[in-house]
């Protein structure tokens, strides 16, 4: 479903990613780890097709499509979803009605017919309950006065109704208590399936204890040093990342 | 807009244009101003002798006065003795119907949401052509005169309510008042004219008809609207389709009136020519809008949505004369291309617990240039008075300006004034945001657009509101990106 291979990016004149490899399949959930710095969100960002980050080298293949070449609203309604780390604010416009609007550009995409706003808000209301979100977030403006831990419900809602076929989740367990995370965990978990992938970046193996992930990389300086499965995350938590950096140096 | 016909002439193409400047019509007074010429003006409209005297005076003041100068304007100079100031209408040779209109134009009321039956019209199909429109027009004014409410044009006013005129003309915006308002005062040809009688409330919204039986006005257009006691008017001025004309200097003035427990809502959309992309011709507005909280507990409201005009300039203001008064204010005003905006209002609260409350939002894209300028004073007879001003700019790309000159002036120790102000750009993330959820650059702009502007929209009639999003969607198509 995702092939990234040698990719190489940078910001103005720093490098930051310096040669990623990464294959993902449908049904997998894979967790991308590791200290600050290291070009976590940078790879979540230049994915999903934010501006400033040039690439400089690689390539990435998406369900046979060169995703580098897309714009980002053509990668969101090939089905690419970005939860975004920092959420931003929109004042003004309407919760629903963005999400409305990001649905029917989807649908429209895979030729589906658009919804109207009954059919929408039958949609919204069962998908809220999952989030345990209040209605009255419907009619807020975009993240307009969240709380952290409402901005990322938020997104998670997004991803629900979206229905994407690859979530990219960037430190979505970042500033949540441990309900909201739960409540977070529980939403994302019940997208899991075989044909949608999950690419999880985070710092701390906590949010694995309730997203369970099929694969572990290690992101450090740019590169995937160290992939395994579950357990890896288990070390990482209890060694920290210098033995990784270590052993690939010796490598 | 000196006639309907040179218009929408000037709408539907470019042959009209270039006829216009060699053809010479009979019924069009040489450019020029003098007494004679004001003295003509009046004889051709058979008016009484008072409105000829109110003319003159206004002409003599007018001599003696000087241009403005603002700080951020850019005007080139006017030359005062190049225009016509009289045209009476003329019938022109224009498209026979929707066939014959330029598709392109279309395509833009299409977009606009214009309903079909008035597209003919704005696209200057004959007006005989055009059914529905007429019998429509019919039907309100049945309406209207069963309520006993007076809407009619300026010149129809002085001939058949030479009284009311009289009372009413110029006691909001005396014709001493500015250098564009006199001039106005000398030589204006025609505009509206409403009176609504004790007690009614307006069945209708005046747009619905104003709209469809619009007779284009003239470059100095004069506008009077008085709600007597206790009634309720909403009064729609303009429309959203593009209107193009010849006119450079548009200097109109509006007055308004409530007495007491009356009510008067004046909503704006102006769309004018506002120059190309270049900043070559586009229209000049230099409005003065006025009106006054005569009687106790009325009230007056301004909403408009200003993107059009090279250059505006026009602060709808408020006098809070009676206790109790409410004035308020509702503005977005876009500045894209080379336009220039310098609008805002003043409030002067004069009676006793009058309330104002200002609502600003100004958009500057390319190289546009937004300033809002507003005056809150605060007389000492004003006890209790209260002001609540908010004033925000949202700016599009790095070459565009957006400035801000809250003006106050308090004297008197129990009022409350507040002011905030905030500047923000459409943020990089806020577009990625949008896209990465699937919506494309243009209608995530529009999105967040239309949110900045939002509380806005709310004070328009519904219809309007709609068509106002919409014209802002096509004024700012290829602002970004």
């Amino acid at each position: 479903m995702l092939s990234i291979r040698d990719l190489h990016a940078r910001i103005g004149t720093r490098n930051i990613l310096k040669g990623v490899n990464l294959e993902v399949r449908p049904g997998e959930v894979h967790a991308i780890m590791g200290p600050n710095g290291s070009g976590k969100s940078t790879l979540a960002s230049v994915l999903a097709g934010r501006a400033g980050y040039e690439v400089t080298k690689g390539s990435v293949e998406y369900l046979g499509l060169d995703l580098l070449a897309m714009e980002p609203e053509e990668r969101a309604r090939a089905g690419l979803f970005l939860a975004f780390q920092y959420p931003v604010e929109i004042p003004g416009v309407n919760n629903a009605y963005l999400l409305k609007a990001a649905l029917n550009a989807v649908r429209k995409q895979r030729g589906e017919p658009e919804l109207d706003a009954f059919e929408f808000l039958a949609l919204i209301r069962d998908k809220m309950k999952l989030m345990q979100m209040d209605e009255s977030f419907l009619n807020r403006g975009v993240n307009e006065g969240f709380s952290g831990g409402e901005k990322k419900r938020n997104e998670i809602l997004q991803m629900a109704v979206l229905e994407p076929k690859l979530a990219l989740l960037d430190e979505t367990d970042s500033g949540l208590d441990i309900d909201a995370l739960r409540v977070v965990a529980s939403g994302v978990n019940s997208l899991r399936g075989p044909d949608r992938a999950i690419v999880m970046v985070t710092h701390y193996q906590r949010l694995l204890d309730y997203i369970e992930p099929d694969v572990v990389h290690v992101l450090s300086d740019g590169r995937i040093l160290k992939s395994g499965d579950k357990s890896l995350a288990l070390e990482l938590e209890k060694r920290g990342y210098d033995w990784v950096r270590q052993e690939a140096a010796v490598a | 807009m000196s006639s309907n016909s040179q218009d929408l002439d000037a709408i539907v193409g470019q042959k009209y244009r270039h006829g216009f400047v060699t053809e010479i019509e009979a019924d069009t007074v040489p450019p020029g101003l003098d007494e004679d010429v004001i003295r003509l003006i009046s004889r051709k409209k058979g008016e009484p002798q008072f409105l000829l005297d109110w003319r003159l005076q206004a002409y003599r003041h007018w001599l003696t006065m000087q241009p403005p100068h603002w700080a951020h304007l850019k005007i080139a100079p006017i030359d005062y003795q190049s225009i016509s100031y009289y045209s009476a209408p003329k019938k022109k040779d224009g498209p026979k119907s929707l066939d014959e209109v330029d598709p392109k134009l279309l395509a833009t009321y299409e977009k606009l949401g214009v309903p079909l039956h008035e597209r003919a019209r704005l696209a200057g199909v004959a007006v005989d052509a055009v059914f529905d429109s007429v019998s429509v027009a019919t039907t309100f004014k049945d309406k209207l005169a069963k309520a006993g409410v007076i809407f009619c044009s300026f010149s129809d006013a002085v001939l058949k309510h030479p009284e009311l005129v009289e009372r009413y003309l110029g006691t909001v915006v005396p014709y001493t008042d500015n250098f564009f308002a006199t001039l106005n005062s000398a030589v204006f040809t025609d505009g509206s004219f409403v009176y609504v009688p004790k007690g009614v409330r307006c069945p209708m919204e005046l747009s619905t008809y104003f709209r469809i039986n619009a007779a284009n006005t003239g470059q100095f257009e004069r506008t009077l609207i008085i709600a007597d006691e206790g009634s309720h008017v909403s009064y729609l001025e303009g429309c959203t389709a593009p209107m193009r004309d010849e006119n450079q200097l548009h200097a109109a003035v509006v007055e308004l009136v409530a007495l007491a427990d009356a009510n008067i809502k004046y909503s704006t959309v102006q769309n004018w020519y506002p120059g190309d992309e270049n900043g070559v011709g586009g229209i000049y507005n230099f409005v003065t809008k006025r009106g006054e909280c005569r009687g106790a507990n009325s009230r007056i409201s301004w909403t408009q949505v200003e993107t059009g005009s090279a250059i505006t300039w026009k602060y709808p203001s408020c006098v809070l004369t009676g206790e109790n008064s409410v004035g308020e204010f509702y503005s977005v005003a876009l500045a894209n291309h080379y336009q220039q905006a310098d609008t805002g209002t003043k409030m002067i609260h004069i009676g006793r617990n009058t309330r104002s409350t200002i609502v600003s939002k100004g958009i500057s894209a390319g190289k546009g240039q937004n300033t809002y300028r507003g005056l809150v004073k605060i007389l000492p007879s004003a006890d209790g008075a209260r002001n609540y001003t908010q004033c925000d700019s949202l700016l599009m790309g790095d070459r565009c300006g957006a400035h801000t000159f809250p003006y106050m002036e308090i004297k008197n120790p129990t009022a409350v004034v507040e002011h905030e102000a905030t500047t923000s750009k459409i943020g990089d993330d806020q577009l990625f945001y949008c896209r990465s959820r699937g919506i494309s650059e243009e209608d995530a702009v529009n999105m967040i657009v239309n949110g900045f502007c939002k509380v806005v929209f709310k004070e328009l009639p519904m219809e309007f509101a709609v068509e106002a999003q919409n014209l802002l969607s096509v004024s700012l198509e290829g602002a970004v990106g």
